[in-house]
């Protein structure tokens, strides 16, 4: 696909989740208290986003990940939080 | 529209969910071993649980002239009580003679613990042992890319595994190169949140190629939508993709390597082959 048709086809639906972010950080701000590594993590991907260059989705994911391979001794919750707390 | 559903948890799913599946051109439904939402107490839960998946939920689904297909295993995220998992590993291949099973899944990681670890490898190890086909869960999120790692180790220092008969599940953009590089199949699940949308699905199978690839819905008690592939067949369509290249993702790719186990047969028309499974 040219690029006319890729921005046809999904400009609308990424300024909905650009500005849903926005709204995000702006909700966030007005909230109280320090950002913990979930935050933190976000802003640094938020900085990759306006890096040009390819592969952005792998490096974010990358970004928000663990970057270790120890195995951790036990696992105590069973969910994930989204960001790496070593951040 | 035909597909195949290589990974739903219908247990979870109320029986409109069969009507409105088989109506999008759903042709089978496989539905991997899961975590029920919280810890069952005892191997009994496991026993009642593996006679739903290999009993009554095909009768369910045959309702709707679905054919239903099984994984079997203890999930990764009750893989730390070890006693547990011996019990439930010790009683698996009872189960495995039965028509619908197709091998040992969804194993893998969760947390990346060392009793996970343990746990995963005890199952590779049983799926090798009666020659089995794999199907593998990779971890959530921020835990991820590590587990995806971990498994591929795990999986590639098991000489008996063929990574040809290996899907490692819910791939993302950092790390589907990897699982499809080792040799194994890769899974893209179709999340409304985590995981992955239709459009960096097909992102995906426009960068790396459709080959050794599945896209799933892997519905279940959350968030979740088991319609989740037609409907990124319909995005592939929207994108100017073939016909012929979405019926070779949604419903070829499956069943090639579904296929790889001879319990699995859909006549030409994609309904199940009676007589083939009748044989069986």
């Amino acid at each position: 696909m040219d690029r006319s048709r890729v921005t046809d086809l999904y400009f609308a639906e990424a300024r909905s989740k650009l500005i849903d972010l926005a709204a995000f950080l702006d909700r966030v701000e007005r909230s109280d208290g320090p950002d913990d590594f979930r935050m933190k993590s976000l802003r640094a991907a938020l900085m990759e986003l306006g890096t040009p260059g390819p592969e952005k989705a792998r490096k974010i994911l990358l970004l928000l990940s663990d970057p270790t391979k120890e195995p951790i001794a036990e696992a105590g919750a069973k969910s994930a939080g989204g960001a790496w707390t070593g951040f | 529209m035909r597909y195949i559903e290589p990974h739903a948890h219908m247990v979870s799913r109320v029986t409109d969910d069969y009507a409105a599946m088989v109506t999008a051109g759903c042709r089978a439904v496989c539905e991997p071993a899961f975590w029920a939402g919280f810890d069952r107490s005892s191997a009994q839960g496991f026993y009642d649980y593996f006679c739903q998946l290999t009993d009554h939920e095909p009768r369910r689904a045959a309702q709707f002239g679905l054919p239903h297909y099984s994984w079997l295993c203890l999930n990764p995220k009750e893989a730390e009580n070890s006693a547990l998992a011996d019990e439930v590993l010790a009683m698996i291949p009872s189960f495995l003679d039965r028509p619908n099973v197709l091998g040992i899944g969804e194993i893998g990681l969760n947390k990346n613990s060392r009793n996970e670890i343990a746990v995963l490898e005890k199952h590779v190890d049983l799926a090798v042992k009666h020659d089995q086909m794999i199907l593998v869960h990779t971890p959530h999120l921020e835990d991820k890319w590590k587990g995806t790692r971990l498994i591929i180790d795990i999986l590639n220092q098991n000489r008996g595994v063929d990574p040809a008969r290996v899907i490692i599940d819910h791939v993302e953009e950092h790390t589907v190169d990897a699982v499809l590089d080792a040799g194994f199949w890769a899974g893209i699940t179709l999340y409304p949140q985590s995981k992955c949308t239709p459009a960096r699905a097909i992102d995906m199978v426009e960068i790396y190629g459709a080959r050794r690839i599945w896209l799933n819905c892997a519905c279940d008690w959350g968030h979740s939508d088991p319609l989740a592939v037609p409907k990124t067949a319909l995005e592939m369509k929207r994108r100017g993709h073939s016909e012929a290249a979405i019926d070779r993702l949604i419903y070829g790719n499956p069943l090639e390597f579904l296929g790889q186990n001879p319990k699995f047969r859909l006549d030409e028309s994609g309904r199940e082959d009676k007589s083939r499974a009748t044989q069986k």
